[in-house]
């Protein structure tokens, strides 16, 4: 065991840096507290990676994964965080494409991971049912084979940024004659420009459009969109949860969050001596200081069982639970920290022609906001509540 | 000891939540809010001629000779409603501080406190003062008889719809002295006020409000000159037992329509509400409300007492109701799944009001601190 990088871990990291500060586009920097980010905004980096060949790292090198170790992944991810890099979503490149160079056949491979590698092309996740949330498998979406085409119709819903998704990959019920609700499930990718498919913004309660209704009516799509096989689409689902799960720790990114915590804490006042110099306010920095190294040593560990060749267990509900607590509390903790700035509303009302954006100090800027959007992260992913369960029967076996 | 409400103020609660249930409801305030005006004077000229607006008053004062527990009645009525009208800065902060003023003061401005026809705002907190009452960048200068005020006041609650501010200004002394303040009357469209006003996240509307060389006369002057602090720190403990008794209302409807929907939301095969983890949730909701309305009891019954014992109730009270305001409003939303972060439930609506009271008029840090600072921390003699 030590902790020290080597001189070629230097190196890269150094390179990483480098690349970083030269290719990071202008016109991104400083969007991070936005949450109403245009399609372009969102890939922007993404397809600059895609171009140098690390949008992917953590794939198998042999579909354009970057080979590197988890050491080399965690300096990169330590390093697009310095600059609040906008990095690729989650739902294409380490969502769906696992299950894709997983289970996939060789076709599929070649056709969708290219575009999930580029950013050329949007995923979406349709799981989540207004009947079916944590209970997941209780979905009710159908998709009935007629000749070479599913028939799907049903109802999705909290579909992230759906909106700007060109495909697709959804859990259907393909044998509703299934003795568990588990069984008899399939894992179809759909494009989303196909007939029959209508996709509503549901607003939230930051002000945002992030998350969508997704309605599917006599949406026929080909036999060959199945993944893996029929009626086994809830292990492929899982598998993927998993995955999700792991990535939602975001411990470089809220290391980052508590720095430019710091940075508004000197900046804001109390009877005119910096915040950060308060007692009360410094000793909770240091506290979710603290809970993040925590955090951040669990997630290396795991990530070394990983790299001995153990896939992500129910451990990583661990990172979910404490990753998304730490990521919420920070937003609290700025929201406090910018004082009586937290009330002027960013987004503002449609149609008044006013907001109030750019009152106060720029950091104060969403600040409250943010902190509404952050509770989604206890709820979303398999809630909290889910994870405890999910270690408590598969740790603890009761 | 008494904790019933006279026959008055049920009449007042029964009337206002009659009033809020056909005219308040959610949807309703959706447009209200979302409306250019962000909120509707005739709600406010109901609410007068319902007498909300004069029954804090004594009846010398042409009020229903209520008190601060009339307000917390009608409080929290506004708080199960969420309603968006400036009760808080019109009648108990623009009111609290007219009723202290002089005879010729409230003629002019308290009967139209109490009509409506005045609406008030209070221009208090500054971008670089925080919490702190006393720490002002904003200035009033002698001259002649009166003063000419510059200055900038930050977030000021309800002054797009305000025709006057009451506004805290220094006369005398260094920032953040405790002396040398003093508090003004100024009529908005007086010369030189100008505003930026924009939403709040909490779907109510404020300014920043800026002051350029803003002329008044001695008359503007409320209570003493150079001395405004006590007066400015009893207002604002009345507005803090308000804004409680706010909360409390806003934690009722939100634990109230967590429970509901655990009964009716099913997972699994059986109703949420059967997980025992999140019954535990709901009955730890439901006491952080009890104490809540415990101390907003306390902290209004205490405001008749003396400084230090008004101060550290309701600085007690802000503290309490803070930290429940924060566990109620998470709660609610985690127990609603992804429903609670729609803006389309109500129930997210009540989560943001209780988030931004925490931040009015001094967050739980700031009455910590004064709290502590208001208690005799000498060792017992044993330890000497
Ligand atoms: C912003 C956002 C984005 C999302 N993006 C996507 C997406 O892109 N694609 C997608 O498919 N889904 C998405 N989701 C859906 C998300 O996965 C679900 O919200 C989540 O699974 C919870 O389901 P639910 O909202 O129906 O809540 P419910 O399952 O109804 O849960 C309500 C409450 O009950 C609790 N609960 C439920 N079961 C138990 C139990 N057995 N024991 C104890 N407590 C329990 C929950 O923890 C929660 O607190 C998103 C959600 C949000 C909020
Ligand atoms: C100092 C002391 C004084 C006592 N005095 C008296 C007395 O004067 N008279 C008297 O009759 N008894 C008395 N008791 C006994 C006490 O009532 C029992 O200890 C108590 O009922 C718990 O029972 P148990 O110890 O068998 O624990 P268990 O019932 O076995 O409980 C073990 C744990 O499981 C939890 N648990 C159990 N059931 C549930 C459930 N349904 N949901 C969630 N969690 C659950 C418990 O909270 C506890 O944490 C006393 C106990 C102590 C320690």
């Amino acid at each position: 065991m030590n902790l020290d990088f080597s001189p070629e871990e230097i190196a890269f990291r150094n390179e990483v840096r480098e690349f970083i500060r030269e290719n990071y586009p202008k016109e991104l920097e400083g969007i991070g507290s936005r949450e109403d980010l245009t399609r372009e905004e969102f890939l922007a980096w993404h397809k600059v990676l895609g171009k140098k060949g690390w949008s992917t790292p953590a794939w198998p090198e042999k579909y354009g994964g970057t080979g590197w170790t988890s050491t080399q992944r965690y300096i990169w991810s330590e390093e697009n965080a310095r600059v609040d890099a906008l990095m690729p979503l989650p739902f294409g490149v380490s969502m769906v494409a696992p299950v894709i160079y997983t289970f996939g056949n060789e076709e599929q491979k070649a056709r969708h991971l290219p575009g999930i590698r580029s950013g050329e092309v949007w995923w979406c996740q349709g799981y989540s049912e207004p009947g079916a949330g944590s209970d997941l498998a209780s979905l009710k979406t159908t998709a009935v084979r007629d000749g070479d085409h599913y028939v799907l119709n049903g109802q999705k819903t909290w579909t992230t940024l759906a909106q700007h998704a060109d495909w697709g990959f959804f859990l259907c019920r393909t044998d509703p004659t299934a003795k568990k609700p588990q069984e008899g499930i399939s894992f179809i990718l759909v494009d989303m420009n196909t007939p029959g498919i209508e996709v509503k913004p549901i607003k939230l309660i930051d002000g945002t459009h992030e998350v969508n209704e997704t309605w599917l009516t006599d949406v026929r799509v080909p036999v060959e969109n199945l993944v893996g096989t029929e009626n086994e689409g809830w292990t492929y689902a899982k598998f993927l949860l998993a995955h999700e799960r792991s990535g939602i720790a975001g411990v470089a990114r809220s290391k980052r969050g508590v720095e430019r915590l710091r940075n508004i804490a000197s900046e804001e006042l109390v009877d005119g001596k910096p915040l950060l110099q308060s007692q009360d306010f410094a000793r909770k920095i240091s506290q979710l200081e603290i809970d993040l190294t925590a955090l951040e040593f669990t997630e290396l560990r795991t990530l070394a069982s990983e790299a001995a060749g153990k896939g992500p267990g129910p451990e990583s509900s661990i990172l979910k639970v404490k990753g998304t607590e730490i990521q919420q509390r920070l937003t609290e903790l700025t929201l406090e920290a910018v004082g009586n700035y937290g009330a002027p509303y960013g987004y503002g009302m449609e149609g008044t022609g006013n907001d109030g954006f750019g009152v106060g100090p720029d950091h104060a800027n969403f600040a409250a906001e943010t902190y509404f959007n952050m509770r989604k992260t206890s709820i979303y992913g398999g809630s909290n509540e889910i994870q405890r369960n999910i270690i408590s029967k598969m740790i603890l076996g009761l | 000891m008494d904790f019933n409400f006279t026959e008055e103020q049920n009449m007042i609660r029964d009337s206002l939540s009659r009033l809020i249930r056909e005219q308040y409801d959610f949807d309703t305030r959706r447009k209200v809010v979302e409306s250019e005006a962000g909120w509707r004077p005739e709600m406010w000229a109901q609410f007068a001629e319902l007498g909300l607006l004069m029954a804090p008053f004594s009846e010398e004062d042409g009020g229903l000779g209520g008190g601060p527990i009339d307000a917390m009645v009608v409080m929290e009525e506004f708080g199960k409603g969420l309603v968006v009208e400036p009760y808080v800065p019109s009648v108990v902060c623009g009111g609290g501080f007219l009723k202290r003023g002089t005879d010729a003061q409230k003629e002019e401005y308290l009967s139209g406190i109490m009509s409506g026809e005045n609406v008030f705002a209070f221009a208090y907190a500054e971008p670089r003062g925080r919490y702190n009452l006393a720490d002002l960048e904003t200035t009033a200068k002698k001259d002649g008889a009166g003063y000419v005020l510059n200055g900038h006041k930050a977030v000021v609650i309800g002054a797009p719809w305000a025709t006057h501010f009451v506004v805290t200004a220094r006369t005398s002394g260094d920032r953040r002295d405790s002396k040398g303040v003093s508090v003004f009357v100024v009529a908005k469209d007086a010369q030189g006020v100008s505003t930026r006003d924009y939403p709040t996240v909490d779907g109510r509307r404020a300014s920043e409000v800026y002051f350029e060389n803003v002329s008044v006369g001695a008359e503007a002057v409320i209570g003493e000159v150079d001395n405004g602090l006590p007066l400015i720190e009893t207002v604002t403990d009345e507005a803090i037992a308000a804004i409680c008794a706010e909360a409390c209302g806003a934690m009722k409807v939100a634990h109230a329509m967590t429970v509901e929907y655990s009964r009716q939301r099913k997972q699994f095969g059986v109703p949420i509400g059967k997980f025992q983890v999140l019954q535990h949730r709901m009955v730890d909701m439901f006491m952080e409300h009890e104490q809540s309305i415990s101390m907003t009891y306390m902290a209004t019954l205490k405001l008749d007492e003396d400084e230090v014992t008004r101060k550290k109730a309701a600085s007690a009270a802000k503290v309490r109701i803070g930290q429940a305001g924060r566990f109620i409003g998470q709660e609610a939303v985690q127990i609603h799944g992804g429903m609670g972060m729609t803006d389309e439930l109500a129930v997210g609506h009540y989560f943001k009001r209780l988030t931004m009271i925490d931040s009015e008029f001094g967050n739980i840090d700031h009455h910590l601190k004064r709290y502590t600072g208001l208690t005799e921390m000498d060792l017992p003699a044993a330890a000497e």
